[in-house]
């Protein structure tokens, strides 16, 4: 759509999960794009198919009961899904790195911290078993832990201390793409800040891309260049961190920007959307927001949404607000 | 480390005093006179009172207990046999290394089997491999072990002739009484080992693992089974201290003179000493197995390893 290089480019991406209850549309029709260098917002409610996308890009969902219906994951000119296994090992880790949600569970218990970031290095360098631990060691000097650590267990560091141990294993090889599944969410508000810095500054540090997953727009206002909105397995609206923040056009970002509370203004309830996720083995006919959205029209409820861009880099799956959008601008000049 | 053993050793005391007090008092209370157990029914009053005075049957019970536990702790005599005559400590020496390795031989073949298909059946779960090893491993846990121990006895000494039916002196005497013995170890820790692994597998960190770019295999050796072996463990820990304690179905049906047959045979005939002797065998046994277990959980966690201090 422009000539900014992208290292990233995901196009009509369906995942679907068969399980007793019903296909579950976890990802549906999914457009994407992130450029060099950048960092990438994805913001969407629990359950909107945040994580099953990110798992997607590395090829670890979890098959069966997952299964790619359709589309592409171009990663650096090639695209991900025509790849086999073992080219996708080569990728994972190496290539494509991934920083998980709770750094509780995420380390294995029963291996010292500097071998689990070591095993990451052999992996994908060329060095014997020595050369591997003893970077393990400044990898973990980068995040901030005192090397005399590195034999430590994981049940003996803190839960910030553990996801700094994650963020090393997934910087340790220089990965181009780094993707973050809300890196903070399990951590206490102090510390998130504090991660959430050495995580700017790594990326800074190693000029890798990143994908942050999260449902915390105040993340996105500070670190993110796109940001991407996810409703029920769907982008519904992608554009550059300002451009979204100041003049967001799809209902469900315009819900999401009014459930921020305001400090100025003295209410009791919080503003929400109204209505609930729809069942994702059971979405709505149309576009999947047309039940919760205040400004549905009858065509809403039959034709699924294309995916326009009203600006350039804006792109929103909304046509009745997109047309709105284009009157008033037209009205204006 | 060290003090954590000597702790555990210091508490089994207790422990072992505790079940001398039950089997006394059980063999105690229970109506027949060892002495004309003993002597028969042919011996004179005289003798039978003689016996008496002699052995202190007549003593209170508290003074009978406390000697007992008296020369057991400081001499190592826990009596003789009523029967034999020889040595308690002797009697159950001589029936030991026939339990001990009919016991290792049974859990030996359920790790090498039934570690593998667990895991075999977690990774491949609900395949055809998991449905006939779940079913064989219902099979071997339903199967009672005198009932497989005559059918192979039938089939591969009387039938075949490839192994002797009774005995436990040569390797292929141990085979039959240790295949017979081992189908409900098998099927227990084929069941763990999978539900075990189940769930581990399931976990965060060998999600991390495969983002790694790790092979399956790896990630599986080096990940899961790690984490996976505790409940494995435990159970095999179990199993070998309950076949210490003689296993006393497969010893009868294969003649082999082990720790559980001699019990049967003491308890048949009154011996009191030597089912007092026994029992505390077989306590004495499970606890040190029981420790021993408690002492691997450290080199395969170091979580419970920060524990033993």
């Amino acid at each position: 759509m422009n000539e900014r290089e992208l290292l990233l480019d995901i196009q009509d991406l369906t995942i679907h999960y068969e399980t007793e209850a019903g296909r579950v549309r976890a990802v549906e029709h999914l457009y994407l794009e992130l450029g060099y260098g950048e960092t990438l917002g994805f913001v969407g409610e629990t359950g909107a198919g945040k994580t099953t996308t990110a798992l997607g890009i590395m090829r670890l969902i979890p098959s069966p009961p997952g299964a790619y219906k359709g589309g592409k994951i171009i990663f650096r000119g090639e695209d991900l899904l025509a790849k086999s296994e073992a080219e996708m090992r080569s990728i994972r880790g190496g290539r494509i790195a991934m920083i998980f949600q709770d750094p509780m569970t995420s380390l294995n218990p029963v291996m010292t911290v500097d071998r689990q970031i070591a095993e990451m290095i052999s992996l994908h360098r060329d060095v014997n078993e020595t050369e591997a631990l003893e970077q393990a060691v400044r990898m973990l000097e980068v995040v901030g832990i005192r090397p005399e650590r590195a034999k430590d267990y994981p049940h003996q560091f803190s839960g910030g201390m553990k996801q700094r141990v994650v963020i090393a294993i997934a910087l340790a090889c220089d990965p181009a793409l780094l993707i973050a599944d809300e890196p903070t969410t399990a951590l206490d508000v102090t510390i998130q800040a504090q991660v959430l810095e050495l995580m700017k500054d790594l990326k800074r540090q190693y000029n890798t891309s990143m994908i942050m997953i999260t449902h915390d727009l105040g993340i996105v206002a500070e670190i993110c260049d796109r940001v991407a909105i996810m409703y029920a397995g769907r982008v519904v609206e992608y554009a550059d961190t300002k451009t979204l923040f100041e003049r967001h056009v799809h209902p469900y970002t315009e819900g999401l920007f009014n459930s921020i509370p305001d400090l100025e203004e003295d209410r009791d309830e919080l503003k929400t959307i109204m209505g609930l996720m729809p069942d994702p083995t059971n979405l709505p006919t149309g576009c999947s927001f047309h039940p919760r959205c205040p400004y549905a029209v009858e065509s809403c409820s039959r034709e699924t949404p294309a995916f326009v861009e009203i600006e350039p880099g804006h792109r929103v799956a909304c046509p009745v607000r997109a047309a709105a959008e284009k009157n008033g601008k037209e009205r204006a000049s | 480390m060290l003090k954590y053993i000597f702790r555990r050793v210091l508490s089994l005391i207790p422990v072992l005093i505790g079940v001398t007090f039950i089997v006394f008092s059980l063999l105690y209370l229970t109506p027949g006179d060892p002495a004309r157990m003993v002597l028969g029914d042919q011996a004179t009053e005289e003798a039978v009172q003689q016996f008496r005075v002699k052995e202190g049957l007549d003593d209170p019970f508290i003074v009978q207990f406390v000697r007992y536990v008296g020369k057991a702790a400081f001499k190592g005599d826990i009596g003789r046999s009523y029967v034999t005559k020889r040595p308690v400590s002797d009697e159950i020496l001589s029936a030991f290394p026939s339990t001990i390795k009919l016991a290792a031989f049974s859990v030996i073949i359920a790790i090498c089997l039934g570690i593998p298909f667990g895991i075999i059946s977690a990774i491949k779960q609900y395949s055809l491999f998991d449905s006939i090893t779940m079913f064989f491993a219902l099979v071997g846990l339903s199967m009672p072990v005198f009932w497989l121990g005559l059918l192979l006895i039938l089939l591969f000494s009387v039938r075949l002739g490839w192994f002797p039916s009774s005995g436990f002196d040569t390797f292929s005497a141990m085979v039959l009484p240790s295949v017979a013995l081992s189908a409900q170890v098998i099927a227990i820790v084929t069941r763990m080992t999978r539900s075990s692994m189940l769930e581990v597998i399931r976990s965060d960190y060998i999600r991390t693992a495969r983002a790694k770019g790790q092979t399956e295999g790896k990630v599986i050796w080096r990940h899961a089974l790690g984490n996976a072996l505790i409940p494995i463990v435990t159970i095999v820990g179990l199993q070998f201290g309950h076949l210490l304690g003689g296993a006393i179905l497969t010893e009868s049906i294969f003649s082999i003179p082990g720790v559980g047959r001699l019990m049967v045979e003491a308890i048949k005939m009154r011996d009191y000493p030597l089912v007092q002797g026994g029992v505390l065998y077989v306590a004495v046994a499970f606890s040190i197995v029981n420790l021993l277990v408690d002492l691997l959980y450290a080199f395969v966690d170091p979580r419970i390893k920060a524990q033993y201090r």
